[in-house]
């Protein structure tokens, strides 16, 4: 136990990172003002809670265990893979339905390809 | 305008193979670990429904040519089958055996009459969700 028990502070570390992404990412849930910032902030941080928490359950099986588990780290790729594709979608469904921007915004770039014909 | 779904379809061809092998493994890991034939029918399921999204219909049908309906009555059949099987060998219905048998590249194999009945579960499984989807999907 006690020659473990700095790869066991790592193994808390990874888990309190993943931990404290994912309550900062609902925090911008719920704080942020329109759907596209909303989007921003759920996909990259909460993505990235998942990761860590992840990587911490994997490395945590791999020292107290020994054991190598594969389906974690597929996990971690599929996660990586496909969390930023769901918010692509997300946000394009969103604008494509003329959902409106933030007061804040100052500029659209997309208007003059999308706005035209959509309406 | 048609929109340009060139990154959900980059993404749907990495992401279908890594949800068929998954697939695969639970499966066949289901004999000693959490997995077996249904939920490796449903996982497989929802690869090919992920198919169906990221390309129309139409696409899928014409690259995997397999009816779904005869899928899922095939897949009843066969777990039916191995049933009475076991009734050539004197054994009671839905009896089961296994043996250790020296394959070529995996070695020392345990093979049990257990898997051919749950191949047949994993495809009434498959037939029966893609079929539910497919009708529900399509017009009229």
């Amino acid at each position: 136990m006690s020659e473990n028990i700095y790869s066991e502070i790592i193994v808390a570390i990874f888990l309190l990172i993943g931990t404290i992404f994912s309550f900062l990412s609902a925090i911008g849930l719920i704080r942020l003002p329109d759907v596209y910032t909303r989007a921003h902030a759920v996909s990259k941080s909460a993505s990235l809670g998942v990761l860590c928490t992840l990587f911490g359950a994997f490395l945590f099986f791999l020292i107290a265990d020994g054991y190598f588990s594969i389906r974690l780290i597929l996990g971690i790729f599929f996660v990586f893979l496909t969390s930023p594709v769901v918010a692509h979608l997300l946000n394009r469904a969103a604008y494509r339905s003329n959902v409106e921007l933030a007061k804040e915004s100052v500029q659209d770039d997309l208007k003059e390809f999308l706005g035209g014909n959509e309406k | 305008m048609k929109p340009n779904d060139v990154i959900l379809h980059s993404v749907t061809k990495a992401a279908v193979v890594i949800i068929l092998t998954f697939s695969i493994y639970l499966f066949f890991g289901g004999h000693h670990n959490p997995g077996g034939g249904f939920i490796g029918g449903l996982s497989t399921a929802s690869g090919l429904v992920l198919l169906y999204l990221a390309f129309d219909i139409e696409t899928v049908r014409t690259n995997i040519p397999i009816d779904f309906k005869k899928v899922a009555g095939f897949g009843v059949l066969l777990a039916i089958m191995t049933g009475f099987g076991s009734i050539f060998f004197d054994v009671p219905f839905l009896s089961q055996t296994f043996g250790h048998f020296d394959l070529p590249i995996f070695g020392e194999t345990e093979l049990a009459t257990a898997v051919l009945f749950d191949v047949g579960v994993a495809l009434a499984v498959i037939g029966t969700a893609i079929t539910i989807i497919l009708s529900i999907s399509e017009d009229g």
